[in-house]
Protein backbone atom coordinates (compact mmCIF):
# COMPACT_ATOMS: atom_id res chain seq x y z
CA UNK A 1 0.00 0.00 0.00
CA UNK A 2 2.51 2.87 0.47
CA UNK A 3 3.77 2.46 -2.79
CA UNK A 4 0.77 3.86 -4.26
CA UNK A 5 1.58 7.32 -6.50
CA UNK A 6 0.12 10.39 -5.49
CA UNK A 7 -1.23 12.75 -7.90
CA UNK A 8 -0.14 16.56 -7.43
CA UNK A 9 -3.53 17.44 -5.92
CA UNK A 10 -2.90 14.55 -3.34
CA UNK A 11 -3.08 16.89 -0.26
CA UNK A 12 -6.13 19.12 -1.63
CA UNK A 13 -8.12 15.21 -1.63
CA UNK A 14 -7.33 15.08 2.17
CA UNK A 15 -8.52 18.71 2.90
CA UNK A 16 -11.66 17.97 0.95
CA UNK A 17 -12.17 14.44 3.21
CA UNK A 18 -11.67 11.73 0.26
CA UNK A 19 -12.37 8.88 0.58
CA UNK A 20 -8.43 7.26 -0.61
CA UNK A 21 -8.39 4.11 -2.57
CA UNK A 22 -5.80 2.17 -4.70
CA UNK A 23 -6.46 3.00 -8.51
CA UNK A 24 -4.00 1.96 -11.40
CA UNK A 25 -0.77 2.03 -8.75
CA UNK A 26 -2.54 5.29 -7.09
CA UNK A 27 -3.90 6.74 -4.52
CA UNK A 28 -7.70 8.32 -5.76
CA UNK A 29 -10.44 9.91 -4.17
CA UNK A 30 -13.13 7.57 -4.46
CA UNK A 31 -15.55 9.85 -3.68
CA UNK A 32 -15.78 13.28 -1.00
CA UNK A 33 -18.32 14.15 1.55
CA UNK A 34 -20.90 14.61 -0.84
CA UNK A 35 -20.98 10.84 -1.65
CA UNK A 36 -20.88 9.06 -5.25
CA UNK A 37 -24.96 10.10 -5.84
CA UNK A 38 -24.85 13.71 -5.09
CA UNK A 39 -21.63 14.18 -6.52
CA UNK A 40 -22.86 12.76 -9.91
CA UNK A 41 -26.12 14.77 -10.12
CA UNK A 42 -24.04 17.94 -9.51
CA UNK A 43 -21.57 17.15 -12.51
CA UNK A 44 -25.46 16.74 -14.53
CA UNK A 45 -26.59 20.30 -13.40
CA UNK A 46 -24.17 21.84 -12.68
CA UNK A 47 -20.05 21.58 -12.90
CA UNK A 48 -17.51 18.95 -11.58
CA UNK A 49 -13.74 18.84 -10.84
CA UNK A 50 -11.94 15.78 -11.76
CA UNK A 51 -8.46 14.99 -11.25
CA UNK A 52 -7.65 12.77 -13.57
CA UNK A 53 -3.97 13.00 -13.27
CA UNK A 54 -3.13 9.44 -12.82
CA UNK A 55 -3.86 9.44 -16.72
CA UNK A 56 -0.44 9.08 -18.75
CA UNK A 57 0.26 11.97 -21.26
CA UNK A 58 3.01 11.52 -23.56
CA UNK A 59 4.10 13.56 -26.75
CA UNK A 60 5.02 12.21 -30.06
CA UNK A 61 7.44 14.10 -31.73
CA UNK A 62 8.49 13.10 -35.34
CA UNK A 63 12.30 12.90 -36.45
CA UNK A 64 11.87 14.86 -39.30
CA UNK A 65 10.15 17.69 -37.57
CA UNK A 66 7.08 17.29 -39.45
CA UNK A 67 3.71 16.31 -37.52
CA UNK A 68 2.63 14.19 -40.70
CA UNK A 69 5.58 11.82 -40.37
CA UNK A 70 4.32 11.39 -37.05
CA UNK A 71 0.73 10.99 -37.45
CA UNK A 72 1.07 8.45 -40.39
CA UNK A 73 3.37 6.77 -37.91
CA UNK A 74 0.55 6.33 -34.93
CA UNK A 75 -1.64 5.17 -38.01
CA UNK A 76 0.40 2.12 -37.77
CA UNK A 77 -0.90 1.19 -34.25
CA UNK A 78 -4.54 2.94 -34.06
CA UNK A 79 -7.55 2.35 -36.56
CA UNK A 80 -8.37 6.19 -36.87
CA UNK A 81 -7.78 8.63 -39.25
CA UNK A 82 -4.81 10.64 -37.72
CA UNK A 83 -3.32 12.33 -40.76
CA UNK A 84 -6.62 14.12 -41.43
CA UNK A 85 -6.69 15.18 -38.08
CA UNK A 86 -6.54 19.22 -38.21
CA UNK A 87 -4.27 21.11 -36.08
CA UNK A 88 -5.91 21.66 -32.46
CA UNK A 89 -8.45 18.93 -32.74
CA UNK A 90 -8.27 15.82 -31.08
CA UNK A 91 -9.72 11.80 -31.92
CA UNK A 92 -10.47 8.95 -30.36
CA UNK A 93 -9.03 5.64 -30.90
CA UNK A 94 -7.42 2.61 -29.78
CA UNK A 95 -4.48 0.97 -30.31
CA UNK A 96 -4.31 -2.61 -30.88
CA UNK A 97 -2.80 -5.36 -31.44
CA UNK A 98 -1.66 -8.41 -33.99
CA UNK A 99 -5.10 -10.37 -33.25
CA UNK A 100 -7.31 -6.75 -33.52
CA UNK A 101 -8.03 -6.91 -29.50
CA UNK A 102 -7.50 -3.67 -27.85
CA UNK A 103 -4.26 -2.63 -25.96
CA UNK A 104 -5.51 0.46 -24.96
CA UNK A 105 -8.37 3.50 -25.73
CA UNK A 106 -6.79 7.05 -26.30
CA UNK A 107 -7.12 10.50 -27.27
CA UNK A 108 -5.18 11.74 -30.20
CA UNK A 109 -4.65 15.61 -29.95
CA UNK A 110 -2.58 17.00 -32.58
CA UNK A 111 -0.95 19.82 -31.87
CA UNK A 112 0.98 22.40 -34.00
CA UNK A 113 3.89 20.18 -34.15
CA UNK A 114 3.60 16.93 -32.68
CA UNK A 115 1.04 14.55 -31.26
CA UNK A 116 0.06 14.25 -27.51
CA UNK A 117 -1.63 11.33 -26.62
CA UNK A 118 -4.12 11.01 -23.60
CA UNK A 119 -3.74 6.85 -22.40
CA UNK A 120 -5.13 4.83 -19.64
CA UNK A 121 -3.33 5.32 -16.18
CA UNK A 122 -3.30 1.33 -16.10
CA UNK A 123 -1.29 1.14 -19.42
CA UNK A 124 1.11 3.90 -19.50
CA UNK A 125 4.10 1.55 -19.03
CA UNK A 126 3.03 -1.16 -21.36
CA UNK A 127 1.84 2.03 -23.98
CA UNK A 128 5.05 3.73 -23.65
CA UNK A 129 7.05 0.58 -24.46
CA UNK A 130 4.82 -0.37 -27.38
CA UNK A 131 4.94 2.88 -28.75
CA UNK A 132 9.12 3.15 -28.73
CA UNK A 133 9.30 -0.70 -30.03
CA UNK A 134 7.16 0.52 -32.98
CA UNK A 135 7.23 4.09 -33.89
CA UNK A 136 10.93 4.92 -32.21
CA UNK A 137 13.02 5.18 -35.78
CA UNK A 138 9.95 7.60 -36.76
CA UNK A 139 9.38 9.49 -33.62
CA UNK A 140 10.43 10.73 -30.18
CA UNK A 141 8.52 9.05 -27.26
CA UNK A 142 7.91 11.96 -24.73
CA UNK A 143 5.82 11.15 -21.58
CA UNK A 144 4.77 13.96 -20.01
CA UNK A 145 6.10 12.75 -16.51
CA UNK A 146 6.05 16.33 -14.27
CA UNK A 147 2.48 16.70 -15.60
CA UNK A 148 -1.39 17.01 -14.41
CA UNK A 149 -4.79 16.60 -16.14
CA UNK A 150 -7.85 18.41 -14.53
CA UNK A 151 -11.20 17.42 -15.89
CA UNK A 152 -14.13 20.47 -15.18
CA UNK A 153 -17.32 18.80 -16.77
CA UNK A 154 -20.76 19.86 -16.42
CA UNK A 155 -23.48 22.35 -18.07
CA UNK A 156 -21.88 24.96 -16.25
CA UNK A 157 -18.14 23.95 -17.49
CA UNK A 158 -17.80 27.05 -19.45
CA UNK A 159 -19.33 29.64 -17.35
CA UNK A 160 -16.73 28.71 -14.95
CA UNK A 161 -13.58 29.12 -17.47
CA UNK A 162 -14.77 31.47 -19.58
CA UNK A 163 -13.79 33.97 -17.11
CA UNK A 164 -10.00 32.83 -16.82
CA UNK A 165 -10.17 32.16 -20.74
CA UNK A 166 -12.76 33.91 -22.80
CA UNK A 167 -11.61 31.50 -25.82
CA UNK A 168 -13.11 28.91 -24.53
CA UNK A 169 -16.53 30.00 -25.44
CA UNK A 170 -15.58 29.36 -29.48
CA UNK A 171 -14.20 25.88 -29.02
CA UNK A 172 -16.55 23.36 -29.88
CA UNK A 173 -16.45 19.52 -28.67
CA UNK A 174 -13.01 17.87 -29.55
CA UNK A 175 -11.33 21.33 -29.80
CA UNK A 176 -8.34 21.74 -28.23
CA UNK A 177 -6.74 24.98 -27.72
CA UNK A 178 -3.23 26.13 -26.05
CA UNK A 179 -3.95 28.42 -23.29
CA UNK A 180 -3.11 30.61 -20.25
CA UNK A 181 -4.85 29.85 -17.26
CA UNK A 182 -4.15 31.40 -13.91
CA UNK A 183 -1.02 32.70 -15.50
CA UNK A 184 0.19 29.28 -16.59
CA UNK A 185 0.03 27.75 -19.76
CA UNK A 186 -2.10 24.57 -20.66
CA UNK A 187 -3.19 22.98 -23.22
CA UNK A 188 -7.56 22.79 -23.28
CA UNK A 189 -9.58 20.19 -25.14
CA UNK A 190 -13.51 20.39 -25.19
CA UNK A 191 -14.15 16.61 -24.28
CA UNK A 192 -14.68 14.29 -21.57
CA UNK A 193 -15.95 11.21 -20.20
CA UNK A 194 -18.81 11.79 -18.30
CA UNK A 195 -21.46 12.50 -21.68
CA UNK A 196 -21.84 15.90 -20.22
CA UNK A 197 -20.14 19.35 -22.09
CA UNK A 198 -16.48 19.91 -20.15
CA UNK A 199 -13.13 20.92 -20.62
CA UNK A 200 -9.51 18.37 -19.79
CA UNK A 201 -6.77 20.85 -18.94
CA UNK A 202 -3.09 19.30 -19.27
CA UNK A 203 -0.68 21.39 -17.13
CA UNK A 204 2.19 21.51 -15.57
CA UNK A 205 2.15 19.49 -12.03
CA UNK A 206 3.13 22.46 -9.88
CA UNK A 207 0.97 24.30 -10.75
CA UNK A 208 -2.04 22.02 -10.89
CA UNK A 209 -3.52 23.00 -7.07
CA UNK A 210 -3.07 26.50 -7.71
CA UNK A 211 -5.76 26.05 -10.76
CA UNK A 212 -7.37 23.22 -9.09
CA UNK A 213 -8.22 26.01 -6.32
CA UNK A 214 -9.43 28.70 -8.79
CA UNK A 215 -11.81 26.64 -10.19
CA UNK A 216 -12.69 25.26 -7.11
CA UNK A 217 -13.83 29.05 -5.31
CA UNK A 218 -16.57 29.10 -8.16
CA UNK A 219 -20.21 28.33 -6.15
CA UNK A 220 -20.66 25.65 -9.13
CA UNK A 221 -18.02 23.63 -8.93
CA UNK A 222 -17.61 20.43 -7.01
CA UNK A 223 -14.67 18.09 -6.48
CA UNK A 224 -15.55 14.93 -8.20
CA UNK A 225 -14.65 11.37 -7.12
CA UNK A 226 -13.56 8.45 -9.19
CA UNK A 227 -17.58 6.72 -7.90
CA UNK A 228 -19.63 9.53 -10.00
CA UNK A 229 -17.08 9.51 -12.99
CA UNK A 230 -17.62 5.55 -12.79
CA UNK A 231 -21.25 5.96 -12.85
CA UNK A 232 -21.25 9.07 -14.93
CA UNK A 233 -19.65 7.00 -18.04
CA UNK A 234 -21.73 4.08 -17.70
CA UNK A 235 -24.83 6.32 -17.81
CA UNK A 236 -22.83 7.97 -21.32
CA UNK A 237 -22.26 4.44 -22.77
CA UNK A 238 -18.64 4.92 -22.63
CA UNK A 239 -15.96 1.89 -22.15
CA UNK A 240 -13.62 1.02 -19.13
CA UNK A 241 -10.60 -0.02 -20.39
CA UNK A 242 -10.05 -3.53 -18.41
CA UNK A 243 -13.66 -4.08 -17.74
CA UNK A 244 -15.78 -3.22 -20.61
CA UNK A 245 -12.44 -3.64 -23.70
CA UNK A 246 -9.38 -5.42 -23.26
CA UNK A 247 -6.69 -7.23 -25.34
CA UNK A 248 -9.60 -9.87 -26.61
CA UNK A 249 -11.88 -7.20 -28.03
CA UNK A 250 -11.60 -5.97 -31.18
CA UNK A 251 -13.06 -2.59 -31.38
CA UNK A 252 -15.89 -3.70 -33.57
CA UNK A 253 -17.32 -6.28 -31.21
CA UNK A 254 -16.98 -3.28 -29.04
CA UNK A 255 -19.46 -1.09 -30.65
CA UNK A 256 -16.68 1.29 -31.26
CA UNK A 257 -16.72 1.31 -35.31
CA UNK A 258 -17.51 4.82 -35.11
CA UNK A 259 -14.38 5.42 -34.19
CA UNK A 260 -12.93 3.82 -37.72
CA UNK A 261 -13.06 6.86 -40.23
CA UNK A 262 -13.89 5.91 -43.97
CA UNK A 263 -9.89 6.66 -45.02
CA UNK A 264 -8.80 3.18 -43.09
CA UNK A 265 -12.02 1.32 -43.75
CA UNK A 266 -11.47 -1.46 -46.75
CA UNK A 267 -11.38 0.82 -49.95
CA UNK A 268 -10.34 3.50 -47.99
CA UNK A 269 -7.30 6.02 -49.15
CA UNK A 270 -5.19 4.35 -46.45
CA UNK A 271 -7.11 1.66 -45.95
CA UNK A 272 -6.12 -0.60 -43.12
CA UNK A 273 -2.02 -0.39 -42.35
CA UNK A 274 -2.36 -1.28 -38.23
CA UNK A 275 -1.85 -3.78 -35.80
CA UNK A 276 -4.86 -6.20 -36.72
CA UNK A 277 -6.48 -4.59 -39.18
CA UNK A 278 -7.12 -7.87 -41.30
CA UNK A 279 -9.31 -8.88 -38.70
CA UNK A 280 -11.13 -6.07 -37.76
CA UNK A 281 -11.51 -4.50 -40.66
CA UNK A 282 -13.11 -8.23 -42.32
CA UNK A 283 -15.45 -7.63 -39.01
CA UNK A 284 -16.07 -3.91 -40.11
CA UNK A 285 -17.11 -5.54 -44.06
CA UNK A 286 -18.83 -8.21 -42.17
CA UNK A 287 -21.07 -5.22 -40.10
CA UNK A 288 -21.82 -3.04 -42.84
CA UNK A 289 -22.82 -5.96 -44.87
CA UNK A 290 -24.75 -7.36 -42.46
CA UNK A 291 -23.37 -10.78 -42.72
CA UNK A 292 -21.73 -10.85 -39.95
CA UNK A 293 -19.78 -14.43 -39.74
CA UNK A 294 -16.85 -13.84 -38.02
CA UNK A 295 -18.83 -11.14 -35.22
CA UNK A 296 -19.59 -13.42 -32.36
CA UNK A 297 -20.18 -10.60 -29.55
CA UNK A 298 -20.93 -7.13 -29.79
CA UNK A 299 -20.95 -4.58 -26.61
CA UNK A 300 -24.31 -3.25 -25.81
CA UNK A 301 -26.56 -1.41 -23.04
CA UNK A 302 -28.61 -3.23 -21.09
CA UNK A 303 -31.67 -1.93 -18.62
CA UNK A 304 -32.57 -4.89 -15.97
CA UNK A 305 -35.34 -5.22 -14.22
CA UNK A 306 -36.27 -3.84 -11.18
CA UNK A 307 -33.81 -2.12 -8.59
CA UNK A 308 -31.14 -4.38 -7.92
CA UNK A 309 -27.78 -3.69 -9.60
CA UNK A 310 -26.06 -6.28 -11.75
CA UNK A 311 -22.46 -6.26 -11.86
CA UNK A 312 -19.59 -7.19 -13.61
CA UNK A 313 -19.24 -10.42 -14.31
CA UNK A 314 -22.43 -11.43 -14.30
CA UNK A 315 -23.26 -14.18 -17.00
CA UNK A 316 -25.80 -13.44 -19.75
CA UNK A 317 -28.48 -16.22 -20.85
CA UNK A 318 -30.71 -16.70 -23.52
CA UNK A 319 -33.13 -18.09 -21.49
CA UNK A 320 -35.25 -17.61 -18.11
CA UNK A 321 -34.29 -20.88 -17.57
CA UNK A 322 -30.93 -19.89 -17.50
CA UNK A 323 -29.82 -22.78 -20.10
CA UNK A 324 -28.40 -21.11 -22.84
CA UNK A 325 -25.08 -18.81 -22.30
CA UNK A 326 -24.97 -15.71 -24.36
CA UNK A 327 -21.85 -14.00 -22.91
CA UNK A 328 -21.17 -11.55 -19.52
CA UNK A 329 -21.99 -7.93 -18.36
CA UNK A 330 -18.41 -6.12 -18.21
CA UNK A 331 -20.19 -3.05 -16.22
CA UNK A 332 -22.80 -2.90 -13.99
CA UNK A 333 -24.10 -0.22 -11.38
CA UNK A 334 -27.12 2.34 -10.74
CA UNK A 335 -27.75 5.04 -12.98
CA UNK A 336 -28.85 8.20 -10.47
CA UNK A 337 -30.30 9.93 -13.26
CA UNK A 338 -32.70 7.30 -14.43
CA UNK A 339 -32.97 5.70 -10.98
CA UNK A 340 -32.77 2.20 -11.64
CA UNK A 341 -29.68 -0.24 -12.47
CA UNK A 342 -28.24 -0.04 -15.62
CA UNK A 343 -25.28 -2.19 -17.69
CA UNK A 344 -23.07 -3.17 -20.26
CA UNK A 345 -22.10 -6.33 -21.93
CA UNK A 346 -21.31 -8.82 -24.63
CA UNK A 347 -24.05 -10.78 -26.34
CA UNK A 348 -24.19 -12.41 -29.83
CA UNK A 349 -25.23 -10.38 -32.71
CA UNK A 350 -28.45 -12.32 -32.70
CA UNK A 351 -29.44 -11.50 -29.08
CA UNK A 352 -27.62 -7.43 -29.63
CA UNK A 353 -31.19 -5.48 -31.71
CA UNK A 354 -32.48 -3.17 -29.01
CA UNK A 355 -35.32 -3.95 -27.47
CA UNK A 356 -34.04 -8.14 -26.93
CA UNK A 357 -34.82 -9.65 -23.74
CA UNK A 358 -32.30 -11.35 -21.87
CA UNK A 359 -31.56 -13.01 -18.57
CA UNK A 360 -28.81 -12.58 -15.85
CA UNK A 361 -28.71 -14.19 -12.44
CA UNK A 362 -28.34 -12.37 -8.96
CA UNK A 363 -27.88 -13.94 -5.84
CA UNK A 364 -29.90 -17.05 -6.96
CA UNK A 365 -32.71 -14.77 -9.05
CA UNK A 366 -33.23 -14.38 -12.50
CA UNK A 367 -33.52 -10.92 -13.95
CA UNK A 368 -34.48 -10.02 -17.23
CA UNK A 369 -32.30 -7.46 -18.60
CA UNK A 370 -33.43 -5.23 -22.01
CA UNK A 371 -31.14 -4.63 -24.71
CA UNK A 372 -30.83 -0.81 -24.53
CA UNK A 373 -29.71 2.23 -26.51
CA UNK A 374 -26.28 3.74 -25.85
CA UNK A 375 -26.32 6.06 -24.36
CA UNK A 376 -28.59 5.64 -21.27
CA UNK A 377 -28.43 9.34 -20.88
CA UNK A 378 -28.27 11.94 -23.46
CA UNK A 379 -24.91 13.56 -24.11
CA UNK A 380 -24.85 17.14 -23.86
CA UNK A 381 -21.64 17.95 -25.91
CA UNK A 382 -21.33 21.37 -27.51
CA UNK A 383 -20.90 20.53 -31.59
CA UNK A 384 -21.67 23.34 -33.38
CA UNK A 385 -20.04 27.00 -32.92
CA UNK A 386 -23.43 28.41 -32.98
CA UNK A 387 -24.90 28.97 -29.89
CA UNK B 1 -33.97 -1.02 25.98
CA UNK B 2 -31.14 -3.35 25.14
CA UNK B 3 -28.76 -2.51 22.08
CA UNK B 4 -25.88 -4.80 20.93
CA UNK B 5 -23.41 -4.28 18.06
CA UNK B 6 -21.20 -6.92 16.17
CA UNK B 7 -18.03 -6.30 14.77
CA UNK B 8 -19.38 -6.72 11.53
CA UNK B 9 -21.22 -2.81 12.29
CA UNK B 10 -25.06 -4.30 12.73
CA UNK B 11 -27.06 -3.62 15.37
CA UNK B 12 -29.57 -5.73 17.25
CA UNK B 13 -32.04 -4.14 19.73
CA UNK B 14 -34.00 -6.91 21.90
CA UNK B 15 -37.38 -6.59 22.29
CA UNK B 16 -38.55 -9.52 24.32
CA UNK B 17 -37.95 -12.74 22.38
CA UNK B 18 -37.19 -11.00 19.47
CA UNK B 19 -34.79 -8.38 17.85
CA UNK B 20 -35.15 -5.53 15.19
CA UNK B 21 -31.39 -5.37 13.01
CA UNK B 22 -29.82 -2.80 11.28
CA UNK B 23 -26.29 -1.53 10.21
CA UNK B 24 -24.44 1.03 11.98
CA UNK B 25 -24.06 4.78 11.59
CA UNK B 26 -20.09 4.09 10.44
CA UNK B 27 -21.23 1.06 8.44
CA UNK B 28 -24.12 3.65 6.86
CA UNK B 29 -21.31 5.73 6.10
CA UNK B 30 -18.67 3.33 4.79
CA UNK B 31 -21.59 1.82 2.13
CA UNK B 32 -22.44 5.26 0.90
CA UNK B 33 -25.81 5.91 -0.09
CA UNK B 34 -27.45 2.91 -0.59
CA UNK B 35 -29.82 2.15 -4.03
CA UNK B 36 -31.44 -1.16 -2.70
CA UNK B 37 -31.63 -3.53 0.23
CA UNK B 38 -32.57 -7.43 -0.75
CA UNK B 39 -33.85 -8.97 2.49
CA UNK B 40 -34.14 -12.72 2.58
CA UNK B 41 -37.89 -14.36 3.05
CA UNK B 42 -39.78 -13.77 6.29
CA UNK B 43 -39.75 -17.44 8.12
CA UNK B 44 -35.29 -18.22 6.66
CA UNK B 45 -34.17 -19.88 9.70
CA UNK B 46 -30.45 -17.69 9.75
CA UNK B 47 -27.34 -18.86 11.68
CA UNK B 48 -25.76 -16.08 13.61
CA UNK B 49 -23.20 -14.77 10.75
CA UNK B 50 -25.19 -16.06 7.72
CA UNK B 51 -26.25 -13.17 5.35
CA UNK B 52 -29.74 -11.87 6.10
CA UNK B 53 -29.90 -8.97 3.67
CA UNK B 54 -27.51 -7.36 0.98
CA UNK B 55 -27.03 -3.61 0.99
CA UNK B 56 -26.34 -2.37 -2.75
CA UNK B 57 -24.77 0.81 -2.94
CA UNK B 58 -24.39 2.56 -6.34
CA UNK B 59 -20.65 1.25 -6.01
CA UNK B 60 -20.90 -2.10 -4.58
CA UNK B 61 -23.00 -4.70 -2.63
CA UNK B 62 -22.17 -5.54 0.96
CA UNK B 63 -23.74 -8.46 2.99
CA UNK B 64 -25.82 -7.57 5.98
CA UNK B 65 -25.57 -10.82 8.64
CA UNK B 66 -27.73 -12.26 11.18
CA UNK B 67 -25.47 -11.36 14.51
CA UNK B 68 -27.10 -14.23 16.33
CA UNK B 69 -28.91 -17.19 15.05
CA UNK B 70 -32.97 -16.76 14.73
CA UNK B 71 -35.77 -16.74 12.24
CA UNK B 72 -36.54 -14.07 10.25
CA UNK B 73 -39.94 -12.78 10.82
CA UNK B 74 -40.15 -9.00 9.28
CA UNK B 75 -38.15 -6.79 6.92
CA UNK B 76 -38.62 -2.98 6.97
CA UNK B 77 -40.82 -2.48 3.56
CA UNK B 78 -40.32 0.98 3.38
CA UNK B 79 -36.45 0.34 1.86
CA UNK B 80 -37.98 -0.86 -1.28
CA UNK B 81 -38.82 2.55 -2.59
CA UNK B 82 -36.96 4.65 -0.41
CA UNK B 83 -33.66 2.45 0.59
CA UNK B 84 -31.34 5.54 1.54
CA UNK B 85 -33.57 5.70 4.74
CA UNK B 86 -30.50 3.79 6.32
CA UNK B 87 -28.25 6.29 5.17
CA UNK B 88 -30.46 8.83 6.48
CA UNK B 89 -31.28 7.43 10.04
CA UNK B 90 -29.76 4.19 10.68
CA UNK B 91 -30.53 3.26 14.00
CA UNK B 92 -34.57 4.00 14.04
CA UNK B 93 -36.24 4.28 10.38
CA UNK B 94 -33.56 2.51 8.58
CA UNK B 95 -33.71 -0.66 10.36
CA UNK B 96 -33.20 -3.99 7.91
CA UNK B 97 -35.35 -6.65 9.70
CA UNK B 98 -36.30 -8.38 12.29
CA UNK B 99 -36.00 -12.13 13.84
CA UNK B 100 -36.91 -14.50 16.65
CA UNK B 101 -34.45 -15.50 18.61
CA UNK B 102 -33.59 -19.26 19.03
CA UNK B 103 -30.10 -18.87 20.65
CA UNK B 104 -30.44 -15.74 23.22
CA UNK B 105 -27.21 -17.15 25.36
CA UNK B 106 -25.03 -15.78 21.96
CA UNK B 107 -26.24 -12.21 22.96
CA UNK B 108 -23.25 -12.98 25.19
CA UNK B 109 -21.04 -12.88 22.56
CA UNK B 110 -21.89 -8.82 21.19
CA UNK B 111 -20.78 -5.84 22.17
CA UNK B 112 -22.71 -3.06 23.66
CA UNK B 113 -22.37 0.35 22.74
CA UNK B 114 -19.23 1.61 24.71
CA UNK B 115 -17.82 -1.66 23.80
CA UNK B 116 -18.68 -1.17 20.18
CA UNK B 117 -17.26 2.32 20.08
CA UNK B 118 -13.92 1.48 21.72
CA UNK B 119 -14.06 -1.48 18.69
CA UNK B 120 -14.10 0.97 16.08
CA UNK B 121 -11.36 3.23 17.19
CA UNK B 122 -9.18 0.31 16.92
CA UNK B 123 -10.10 0.14 13.40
Amino acid sequence: MNSLLQTPLYALHLEHNGRMVPFAGYTMPLHYAPGIIAEHRHVRSHAGLFDVSHMGQIRLHARSGCVDDAARALESLVPADILSLKPWRQRYTQLTNATGGILDDLMVIRESNSLLLIVNAACKASDLAHLRTHLDTICEVQPLEDYALLALQGPKSEEVLAPLAPAVQDMIFMDVRPLTLNGVPCTVSRSGYTGEDGFEISLPAIHAESLARLLLAHPHVWLIGLGARDSLRLEGGFCLYGTDIDQTTSPIEADLEWSIQKSRRQGGVRAGGFLGAEHILAQLTQLENDSQLEITRRRVGLRPEGRAPVRHNAPLYADSTLQTSLGVITSGGFSPTLNAPIAMGYVPPSHATIGTEVFTELRGRTIACTVSALPFVPTNFRRSRSV
Amino acid sequence: MTVYYTTEHEWLRLEGEEAVVGITQHAAEALGELVFVEIRPHETTLEAGESAAVAESVKAASDIYAPVDGILIDHNAELADNPSQVNTDPEGKGWIFRLRLTNKDQLSNLMDATAYQAFLHTL
